[in-house]
């Protein structure tokens, strides 16, 4: 059976979604994939017109339907140490990260 | 009767009239969660232990609990209305969040998030009066038909057979409304996660129409589909739970601006006049064979294709015209094209765990910001959010995206299109809720494949985005329940709970309607 996502397409994506995998679970994910697309190539077999529209949501959005925007204003939360108390390292104000990965502009 | 088996509006009404009080309520009720739900799920927990109870929850907040009780009690004290939902006790799956309260999304990477804020929904019930005695579980991200992905173990069981699955995403919802632990959950619903765990626990579930339902606090899978609803055991507590929380909310652009009609008056309008229409493409399955890589098509059950015609059949007899043959050609094209937009936009909003802002970040010492990220995520994530990632990738990356990502939004068109020229014929469509009763765990997990397939009869309704409702229709031959389940047009889920509501009228002296699973008699 042919594999549609190699190991080396597997790799590239598993660099782009930010993940690190052991070799069990590459294994097992790299063939669920596969499995999932053999089903989503189901969709090849309706013949589409090429005027159908994509649907990004299903229920149609009209003037009636859909909220004013709001005003475009700054707002303070009103407790920012509420939020900063959920991250995994601060200082005061700032939220603590490792070295970010630069290159000097030439 | 006891005070747990009371409905929302029982409640909420002795409640209100001095007959009850919050407190009883609420003790009656945190002592029989007590009883019957175990230990809750926590991360790294033995998935086997307790294998006779329910463990529907994640936290329970007791003290919160009594301490709401006491405002209401007090509300009604001083000659004050607590409101509609006064002092009822209701779950909250833990995808949404409720201010101070843990909310994991029963994953890892979130287990040490407490909410700063509460989700609308959440909020407006509270509002209403409801007191919430904690927050349940469900599938990791809602990512999973069975509750088995849960990194919160043991995960919850059915009711109804404890070495079976509730259903899934909202299976901690079901199974706790299932088994006497609260008349309303708040679940949420993405491909059928409010429909199926309620079709599988013997429970009303209703997915409310894209937009009915403010989604401002419900941590976000697929953006486009996601709709929180409520699980309930009847119909009329389904309306009053809709009725609170609907309608737009500032927070939330998607929240459309249309009225919230009276949903407890609209109801008892039966369904005399009303055309309910089947189609023939709700009745057969697609499964798919892993070996061979091809999709198979088989008959529904009988018994399950039964409980359909005879629902139809009774609504006949209260006047309703059955329309048969309504064609929705593109029902199996559902979830091909689930597969394929439920990945891009879980792929998308997974991206904001990353470790730096909430939630985990790795304790392993890492060179740079980038090896944290990744090490972070593979820590954090358990493997159901990393398969919708790695797909979600492909199938938008930019030389496949052509292939994939917009040939699966066209073929939403067409099945929304099905659906529009459906209710230009019918008031609503009558289907059955799932392929197949609850299965055993372990049954299905781990071919992410055969466990999308469960909700097969579901996500065209958020494809379309229109709503549905899947009600109790009595159980098979090993006794487990089968659902059956009415979709209607944009904003008519008050068709839904006449036709509902109707079925439950013409069947409330039927035997099975007085069944109660083992644990909670």
């Amino acid at each position: 059976m042919s594999e549609e996502i190699t190991r080396e397409l597997f790799n590239h994506l598993v660099e782009l979604a930010a993940l690190e995998l052991s070799e069990t679970e590459a294994e097992y994910l790299r063939k669920q994939l596969n499995n999932q697309l053999k089903a989503i190539h189901e969709l090849e077999s309706t013949p589409l017109d090429p005027d159908t529209p994509i649907a990004s949501h299903g229920v149609p959005y009209t003037a009636a339907t859909t909220p004013a925007l709001r005003s475009d204003t700054l707002n303070s939360h009103p407790n920012p140490a509420k939020l900063l108390a959920g991250a995994p390292e601060v200082d005061e104000n700032y939220i603590i990260v490792p070295e970010i990965p630069h290159q000097k502009l030439k | 009767m006891q005070l747990f088996e009371l409905t929302a509006l029982q409640i909420a009404e002795s409640i209100r009239q001095k007959k009850l009080t919050a407190r009883e309520v609420i003790e009656a009720h945190l002592n029989h969660i007590q009883t019957v739900d175990g230990i809750p799920g926590t991360v790294g927990g033995d998935p086997a232990a307790e294998p006779d109870k329910i463990h529907a929850f994640i936290t329970l907040t007791k003290e919160s609990a009594l301490e709401q009780a006491a405002a209401i009690d007090a509300k009604i004290a001083a000659g004050e209305d607590p409101g509609p939902l006064a002092g009822v006790p209701v779950t909250i799956k833990d995808i949404l969040c409720v201010e101070g309260t843990p909310s994991t999304a029963a994953s890892k990477i979130l287990a040490n998030f407490v909410a700063p804020y509460t989700a609308t929904a959440v909020e407006r019930w509270q509002k209403a009066g409801a007191i919430v005695l904690g927050k349940v579980n469900l599938d990791e991200f809602t990512y999973g038909s069975s509750n088995e992905s849960s990194a919160f173990q043991p995960a919850p069981r059915n009711p109804w057979d404890t070495s079976r699955v509730p259903g899934g995403s909202s299976g901690g919802s079901a199974a706790a409304v299932a088994a006497f632990e609260g008349p309303i959950s708040l679940g949420t619903d993405t491909a059928g996660s409010i429909r199926l765990p309620a079709a599988y626990c013997g429970v009303v579930g209703l997915k409310p129409t894209y937009g009915r339902v403010s989604r401002y606090g419900l941590i976000a899978f697929g953006s486009s589909l996601d709709c929180p609803g409520p699980l309930t055991r009847t119909v009329s507590d389904s309306a009053l739970a809709l009725q609170v929380m609907a309608g737009a909310d500032p927070h939330d652009s998607t929240a459309a601006t249309v009225p919230v009609p009276d949903y407890l008056a609209e109801i008892e309008k039966g369904v005399h006049g009303l055309k309910i229409g089947l189609s023939p493409d709700y009745f057969r399955i697609t499964y798919f064979d892993a070996a061979t890589g091809a999709l198979e098509e088989q008959p529904l059950p009988a018994e399950i294709k039964q409980a359909v015609y005879d629902a139809a059949q009774k609504l006949a007899a209260q006047g309703a015209e059955i329309v048969e043959d309504i064609p929705m050609p593109h029902t199996k094209f559902g979830i091909p094209a689930y597969f394929v937009i439920s990945r891009v936009e879980a792929a998308s909003n997974l991206h904001r765990y990353d470790g730096v802002k909430y939630g985990y970040r790795t304790p392993d010492l890492t060179e740079d910001l980038r090896s944290m990220y990744r090490k972070s995520r593979a820590q954090g994530f358990g493997l159901q959010p990393k398969l919708r990632v790695l797909m979600g990738m492909y199938v938008s990356a930019a030389q496949y995206s052509e292939q994939y990502y917009n040939r699966a939004l066209k073929i939403r068109s067409l099945i929304r299109r099905d659906f529009d020229e459906a209710f230009a014929k019918v008031d609503t469509l009558l289907t059955p809720s799932t392929p197949g009763p609850a299965f055993k765990i372990g049954g299905v997990y781990g071919d992410s494949v055969l466990m999308q397939y469960a909700d097969q009869l579901l996500v065209t309704g958020n494809h379309a985005g229109v709503p549905g409702i899947s009600i109790p229709a009595g159980f098979d031959g090993e006794n487990l329940p089968i659902g059956i389940h009415f979709f209607a047009g944009d904003f008519r889920e008050d068709l839904l709970f006449r036709a509902g509501h109707a079925y439950e009228q013409a069947t409330k002296n039927e035997a099975w309607r007085s069944a109660r699973p083992a644990l909670a008699r």
